[in-house]
């Protein structure tokens, strides 16, 4: 690779904050499992003067599964994830999207924080994440602060994160009992293949009703969002074939998509709302 | 101009130092030491021909940095066996004519080596997701999923090291 940066690789989190945090006049860039990062830097769309490997930094690592919440470190793997019963269970969208993320090795080195903070439009990760309430911590050397997942992006590429922050945490409360989590990626193939629609979704019922929905979208906007008018036509109410259809229609009139080599725009406003229909509508027959 | 390190990999069981600056890949430090069946593909994360296995875990080489795999053990396509003596995989991809041009196959014995330590027993299914970070431009890939189940196969009877 011809582009020359200076690499650190400090071996524990101060030490990785620090080094982020001294990157006076200089482009400093934390890289894990570098699956874009190096991509992008050949390409010359970036030009570190300096990274910050977190390899070796354990505090990164890690899950934790207590009573109402589920914490998993920001450099938990694709195939960490995967190898996980327990998050087979607590967020199924989650392990949805990982099955068909990038291919083996990309799996086995991406992490949910590098595709959480890669702020592309198609990150598969965050629509599973947004649709069970997810929350960053970032942290720098200086503090350490706390964020909805549905706040962080800004827009196109655009994100929260200040260049001396890592996002060091991802966590989110345990689905209530009588829920369905999915996620849908539709590509021109299974694996290895960036996303042409994806559309996550969090159903839970009690008594007849929907009491909580969440609808999330991928790749058809410049930022992954919550469809919010979708949601809130279904909370509270008894689900029937028309509503669906009207909530799916809602989904799909707050896509943005992009005509581009994939799909055209009109495809992807089709299918975000084919999706958002079939994946509510399946939900809520589970449920019932 | 940013300074150069040098770093040990254990590759294919023999240690072997060599001298990089930051930027370095192991895709090519690995063939700057003459490992030259690590093949350079699309350099994207997209075809896999460059996969080997850092610690036991199947990577693309070429979005690694060098500096990173410092100390750690590199497995080949190479470290997995040779004509006179070769791994199951090997074995079975010559048996089953899985190779065309050939190119491609030193990255999927490796990831098929990572996917059957995973789960001796894989699925057709597992195969597929499993090479699913693997191109092959040749074939239709039906030879090297039948090569990499017979190779599954012959290792779960044999029962031994894997």
């Amino acid at each position: 690779m011809y582009a020359p940066f200076e690499l650190d690789i400090p071996t524990d989190l101060p030490g990785a904050l620090a080094a982020l945090a001294n990157g006076a006049g200089e482009t400093v860039l934390p890289i894990a499992g570098g699956t874009n990062l190096i991509v992008d830097i050949r390409a010359r769309r970036e030009r570190p003067d300096r990274m910050v490997g977190l390899g070796e930094v354990d505090e990164l690592k890690g899950m934790e599964f207590g009573p109402e919440r589920i914490a998993i470190g920001g450099r938990t793997t694709v195939s960490d994830l995967l190898r996980a019963p327990e998050i087979a269970r607590e967020a199924p969208a989650l392990i949805d999207a990982a099955r068909l993320f990038g291919g083996l090795m990309v799996r086995n080195t991406g992490t949910v924080a590098g595709n959480i903070a890669s702020g592309s439009p198609a990150a598969d990760l965050v629509p599973p994440l947004l649709t069970l309430d997810a929350e960053l911590t970032l942290a720098s050397a200086n503090a350490t602060r706390t964020m909805a997942l549905d706040d962080y992006y800004l827009g196109y590429k655009e994100d929260a994160r200040t260049p001396d922050e890592l996002i060091t945490r991802i966590a989110w409360p345990r689905l209530p009992a009588n829920a369905v989590n999915s996620f849908y990626k539709l590509a021109r193939r299974k694996g290895d293949a960036i996303t042409v629609t994806g559309v996550a979704v969090t159903l839970a019922a009690a008594d007849g009703r929907c009491t909580r929905a969440r609808i999330a979208l991928c790749s058809v906007a410049p930022v992954v969002f919550r469809a919010r008018q979708a949601e809130a036509l279904l909370e509270g109410r008894a689900l029937t074939p028309a509503l669906i259809d009207e909530a799916a229609a809602e989904a799909a009139a707050a896509a943005r998509p992009i005509d581009d080599i994939r799909a055209s725009a009109d495809y992807r406003r089709h299918t975000a709302l084919a999706l958002t229909r079939r994946l509510v509508g399946q939900a809520w027959d589970r449920l019932a | 101009m940013p300074e150069n390190r040098t770093i040990t990999l254990r590759i294919n069981g023999r240690d072997e130092e060599g001298r990089f600056p930051a930027h370095r890949t192991l895709l090519e430090a690995l063939r700057q030491l003459g490992h030259m069946e690590v093949k350079c593909g699309c350099e994207k994360g997209d075809c896999g021909a460059c996969a080997v296995l850092v610690d036991g875990m199947a990577v693309d080489s070429c979005l690694t940095l060098a500096w990173t795999a410092d100390g750690r053990e590199v497995t080949t396509v190479s470290g997995l066996g040779d004509l006179d003596s070769p791994h199951p995989l090997q074995q079975a991809f010559a048996d089953g004519g899985a190779a065309q041009c050939g190119y491609c196959i030193p990255g999927i014995i490796v990831a098929a080596k990572a996917i059957i330590d995973e789960n001796p027993e894989p699925s057709e299914d597992d195969i597929r997701l499993g090479l699913s970070g693997n191109l092959c431009r040749c074939t239709g890939y039906t030879k090297i999923f039948e090569a990499i189940a017979d190779a599954a196969a012959v290792m779960r009877a044999e029962g031994g090291e894997p």
